[in-house]
């Protein structure tokens, strides 16, 4: 755990951020989630593929907690490890988006002319696809897997970052104590990790938060398509459409892949929410 | 403004052009032969020579890239499906009213309620009405459009047995899928008219209006909602784009046959053709949206008319 000093604009940021308790559950939720995925072999009562057709389309019990699948197969710790995949790929593919975006939309800025223009024009190209199915023309192209999951649905995400980006550098290098700073002689390099990063900070990391819970919808939706991780392995957007067929007898099979999904988009919306607040104290209030 | 209009549509050349190039990059890559896949792995080896050639499958790439843009151009032709033997124009022809049918019926839907719940919530702020509505519309926000489709068939049609569970053309078939389409933006709506008229509910002009003793009625049509409307607008452009993205998962959900669902039939068949058709159709709409909004600001907001004189 970090210690910030007293006084520093991260302590402020986290007691501004302590106050908001919808904000503090959904950090509350993710870290659950985190630690969930990273134990699941731990925490997981079954192996996600172990079979037992004996047992198939259980209702919800003592013994499985959530009921069995039409393969007997537990249906909580298929979910368990359901959540390997949502975070691995939110996270990565945020990652991905974030830094390439990043670079690409702050080169943008900083050199301006032809290459802002230049690049930006491409961004507004994949911008003119709708992201989800950029998304699934790049699945498609790179083939199923968790690797090319990632990519697909981070290449999708990555124009919004640029333009984020590119849009507060531009803002803060206009502004006076950036020309102040380069009044008192201060090196393009000390300006842009000194002054331009930790201001266009706040924007970028509320994006990221709220974009992961994008990334993970999407990844729910390319498997929900078929596109995404393959069966045997468990994700909630494939599980959520290999229970369609039995919907109207086992409805419980449908239900419980889907609240993962939205209890763990919601915590995200909160913690992004709060971040928000938290971090510009001249917004709201 | 004229002129503004026209400067905006001419972007739509390259844009168009950048669009179909990515997307014969991503399709280049993808794995598969679509003659294999097409013919089936019993075919000939002469056989699978004859489709390549046919279709220009054996042509390297910006042949084909270059051959796809003449034709779409000069002959507005752009190709036939490998599997049904179809026009791709005929196809997307049966296949886009059905989506556009389904995306404004949506956008529509979530634009009246969305704008009416957040009138009132402003306007009874911190009331039962505006703490439901904001808890329901955090739900909406967070629950994927397929999810929602299932929950809904499950209810609506294996329970109850009010709406059919599938299919576009009756109108009460059309009930559940512009409900689950429309329901993240319907929160989202929500929630931006709400801060939006909350914001200028508290401004100089809203308390003279009421100080000259003003209808409240009016106040809140009349002076109120007109300002509030710049960001509700703009919200709503950005979610009719992300409501057509939707549509695709709504189609899967309810066996729609709309674009979306044809651009990912033909993605699974590597049917070239069909997936380049699709998706250019969905990129202009998607296009074409985001210039109509623009187009709007500039007709709701007089400050901005006289800057693009």
């Amino acid at each position: 755990m970090i210690f910030p000093r007293k006084n520093s604009n991260l302590y402020l940021t986290l007691l501004r951020l302590k106050r908001n308790r919808l904000a503090v559950f959904g950090l509350a939720v993710l870290v659950m989630l985190l630690l969930t995925a990273i134990f699941a072999p731990r925490i997981a009562p079954y192996h996600y593929a172990t079979q037992n057709l004996a047992d198939a389309f259980e209702a919800p019990s003592g013994k499985h907690y959530l009921g069995t699948d039409d393969f007997g197969r537990d249906i909580f710790s298929r979910i368990i490890y359901g959540a390997r995949v949502s975070t691995q790929v939110g996270l990565f593919a945020v990652s991905l988006a974030m830094i390439s975006g990043g670079l690409l939309g702050a080169s943008a800025a900083y050199y301006g002319g032809r290459i802002d223009g230049i690049i930006m024009r491409c961004m507004d190209i994949f911008m003119s696809i709708p992201q989800i199915l950029l998304a699934i023309a790049i699945a498609a192209s790179l083939g199923p897997g968790l690797l090319n999951l990632t990519i697909a649905v981070g290449v999708a995400a990555l124009p919004d970052f640029a333009r984020v980006v590119r849009g507060s550098v531009l803002t803060i290098s206009g502004q006076e104590y950036i020309e102040a700073a380069r009044c008192m002689g201060a090196s393009d390099a000390w300006i842009i990790l000194r002054h331009i990063l930790p201001n266009c900070s706040a924007p970028i990391i509320v994006q990221s938060t709220l974009r992961v819970g994008q990334a993970i919808l999407a990844t729910a939706a390319l498997s929900f398509l078929g596109l995404g991780v393959q069966p045997p392995y468990p994700e909630w957007g494939g599980m959520l459409a290999a229970s369609r067929g039995y919907v109207r007898d086992y409805a419980y099979m449908t239900i419980a892949p889907g609240l993962a999904i939205m209890i763990t988009i919601m915590a995200l919306n909160f913690l992004g929410d709060g971040l928000r607040d938290a971090m510009d104290p001249k917004l709201k209030r | 403004m004229v002129r503004f209009c026209l400067r905006r549509l001419l972007t739509l050349i390259p844009v168009t052009l950048g669009v179909t190039f990515l997307l014969f990059s991503l399709l280049y890559m993808t794995p598969g032969d679509p003659a294999l896949l097409v013919l089936g792995p019993e075919a000939t080896e002469d056989a699978l020579r004859e489709f390549r050639r046919e279709h220009g499958l054996d042509q390297p790439f910006l042949v084909r890239y270059g051959r796809f843009v003449y034709n779409a151009v000069v002959h507005q032709d752009v190709g036939r499906s490998y599997i049904t033997h179809r026009t791709v124009a005929s196809e997307i022809a049966d296949a886009f009213p059905v989506t556009l049918t389904l995306s404004i019926g949506a956008i529509f839907f979530a634009t009246l309620m969305g704008m009416i719940f957040g009138i009132i919530c402003a306007v009874k702020q911190y009331s039962i009405f505006d703490n439901v509505a904001m808890v329901f519309a955090m739900l909406g926000i967070a629950t994927p459009v397929f999810y929602l489709g299932i929950l809904l068939i499950l209810l609506f049609s294996v329970h109850l047995h009010w709406l059919p569970s599938s299919g576009f053309d009756t109108p009460a078939q059309r009930i559940l899928p512009w409900i689950a389409l429309s329901s993240v933006s319907l929160s989202i709506i929500t929630r931006m008219t709400r801060s939006s008229m909350l914001e200028v509910i508290r401004s100089d002009y809203i308390r003279t209006a009421r100080a000259k003793g003003q209808k409240e009625t009016v106040i809140i049509v009349k002076h109120a909602l007109r300002n509030a409307l710049i960001p509700i607008i703009t919200i709503i452009g950005i979610q009719f784009g992300h409501l057509l993205g939707g549509s695709i998962l709504a189609e899967s959900v309810f066996s729609i046959p709309g674009v979306g669902r044809l651009a990912v039939d033909a993605i699974k068949s590597r049917d070239y053709p069909v997936v380049q058709g699709a998706v250019i159709y969905l990129a202009l709409a998607y296009v074409l949206i985001n210039l109509l909004v623009d187009i709007l600001y500039t007709w709701i907001d007089p400050r901005l008319r006289t800057r693009y004189r």
